[in-house]
């Protein structure tokens, strides 16, 4: 009984331990986002003394940086690319786990096969196309390479594999075409992988840092990561600011996270438990 | 089930109206880019001087014979060989915990999960004062090292970043895992007398290897693209100790315009990588069931 108490107390010793190492820097960020000296490394003691705080720093985000032109442009890139992401994942998908017809299998295993290739590759491709289509520091330019990615037409393909066919069969002898099958039978069941696809586009592109750092040149195309991340060393002896700003951005990934937990989990289940 | 032809047209037209698009956009941006990038490769394309000239291999000879190439092909496998054990233990350790009969479990794995769906420019910047030389680790520890300016330490906090990170991302992967493990076997383990211990090494780990090699695979694509965290916290310095593959194809590409010779860098980096990949798939990927 002794032994088992021990145990208990040693691993939710361990368990906090974990925890602190884990969340700890986001405390850490969130004090000095409300410190009201810019000498915030002086002593840690310092930050965690009320009468030290302040939310000025986040009023100054808004005035001291073009934040709300990049909150802008991140929000209007990321809705755009989670809307065509659901969108051309669940009828591509639709297709590969429904539709046979002649073809299907090469450009599967074209699919498949390039998903080995790193996208570093891509890269210097891409951005040729983009500079000759005059499209570099534009939000096209940003936006489309990104409308649909093959691991989400993967992850739909497999979800609708798990459709049991009795319903579709049903249906086609019904003289239902295969429009209204998709429509009206495997949509509406396909709330979970909807919502995934939706999620992961939604953090990717939110969070997405390398094309738009390549492909936006002036400020004005700016995303949250890329502005931040240029003008980082131009703010640096002001880190309440720097720690403000930072906050900001990952208050609506946190919040999508906290709303649609289940729906996380589930689609990494599928896409990772099945490889 | 035969289909009568007029139901195979319907398929197939249906088939093609809904394939139709996202096809185009993935042929555009990533299967011909990946035929055009290796011919790309055998130019010198300068965006600056507008040059478009055919050179043969001599961009991988060039790249072959420069210094700072191979410090960041060194660089990059060491930071590799760094990152995925480590994160890769992370992850399934602490899957395992999560896996436990424990209060606020809810909790617990959103605490773990935060970095993971954090930005990677947000964690860098965080990294950099954490590290920095009167930030809170050095304060914690009593050191006076400036973590990312020295030269010996800057690629090991961008490690500690990356591991950070991604073991809450890997460790869902194995909770889904872990939970498809049937309970019998551990009652079966327990009623033979195996310890938690046992049952870890002899149940759980075996049970998860699908999971495992899934991970292994996804940590060494990630690792040996690192950019953002470089980009971010180092820039590649101090004295180059932190360029990595993929930061020298973005110099080389986007800072000097030297598309044909970082298109021939990346293709360096992708053979590195379907190679690390085979020797993968030869040592750790499990039989087909």
């Amino acid at each position: 009984m002794q032994r088992l108490h021990l145990q208990k107390l040693v691993f939710y010793a361990v368990l906090l331990l974990m925890t602190a190492v884990y969340i700890g820097p986001f405390i850490y960020q969130f004090f000095i986002s409300i410190s009201h000296s810019k000498d915030v490394f002086g002593s840690p003691g310092n930050l965690i003394q009320p009468p030290n705080w302040t939310l000025q720093n986040y009023a100054n985000v808004w005035v001291d940086l073009p934040f709300k032109q990049w909150l802008v442009n991140s929000v209007f890139i990321t809705v755009v690319q989670t809307i065509t992401n659901v969108f051309f994942s669940a009828l591509a998908g639709f297709v590969f786990a429904r539709l046979d017809f002649p073809g299907r299998r090469f450009i599967f295993g074209l699919l498949l096969s390039s998903l080995t290739v790193p996208g570093i590759i891509l890269l210097v491709p891409k951005f040729i196309f983009m500079n000759d289509l005059r499209l570099v520091n534009t939000y096209t330019g940003l936006i489309i390479p990104n409308l649909v990615t093959i691991t989400n037409i993967f992850l739909m393909k497999q979800f609708f594999e798990t459709i049991p066919k009795d319903l579709e069969e049903a249906a086609l002898i019904d003289g239902c075409s295969y429009f209204r099958i998709f429509w009206q039978i495997f949509l509406p069941v396909s709330t979970p992988a909807l919502a995934a696809v939706a999620i992961y586009t939604f953090q990717g592109s939110w969070n997405e840092f390398l094309w738009p750092v390549i492909i936006s040149i002036t400020s004005d195309h700016f995303t949250l990561p890329v502005g931040v991340g240029f003008l980082k060393n131009q703010f640096q002896s002001d880190w309440p600011l720097l720690m403000a700003g930072t906050l900001l951005i990952t208050l609506p990934t946190l919040c999508i996270f906290l709303v649609f937990q289940r729906y996380f989990v589930q689609g990494i289940a599928a896409s990772g438990g099945k490889e | 089930m035969a289909q009568p032809a007029t139901r195979q047209r319907e398929i197939t037209t249906i088939a093609w109206l809904f394939l139709g698009f996202p096809l185009l956009l993935i042929s555009i941006f990533v299967f011909f880019p990946i035929a055009f990038s290796f011919l790309i490769s055998f130019f010198d394309w300068n965006l600056v001087t507008n040059q478009r000239r055919f050179v043969g291999v001599d961009n991988y000879t060039k790249l072959l014979g420069d210094a700072l190439f191979w410090k960041s092909a060194r660089n990059t496998v060491l930071y590799t060989i760094g990152v995925v054990p480590l994160q890769t233990f992370l992850a399934l350790f602490l899957a395992f915990v999560m896996n436990q009969k424990i209060r606020g479990r809810g909790f617990f794995r959103l605490a773990f999960y935060v970095p993971a769906i954090t930005s990677s420019v947000v964690t860098s910047t965080l990294f950099i004062a954490l590290f920095s030389k009167q930030g809170l680790i050095n304060q914690m520890t009593g050191l006076e090292n400036d973590w990312l300016t020295n030269p010996r330490t800057a690629m090991l906090t961008i490690m500690a970043n990356n591991i950070w990170t991604t073991s809450g991302y890997f460790m869902v992967s194995f909770l889904a895992g872990l939970q498809s493990i049937p309970d019998s076997l551990y009652e079966a383990a327990r009623i033979d007398g195996a310890s938690a211990w046992q049952q870890f090494w002899k149940i759980t780990v075996p049970m998860v290897r699908p999971v495992t090699y899934f991970v292994l695979v996804l940590g060494l694509i990630g690792c040996f693209q690192v950019f953002d965290q470089i980009f971010i916290m180092s820039a590649g310095g101090p004295v180059n100790s932190t360029t990595t593959m993929s930061y020298y194809v973005y110099i080389n590409g986007f800072k000097y315009f030297k598309l044909g010779y970082a298109a021939a860098a990346a293709m360096v980096l992708a053979v590195v990588i379907f190679s690390a990949n085979q020797l993968q798939n030869k040592y750790f990927k499990p039989e087909v069931d």
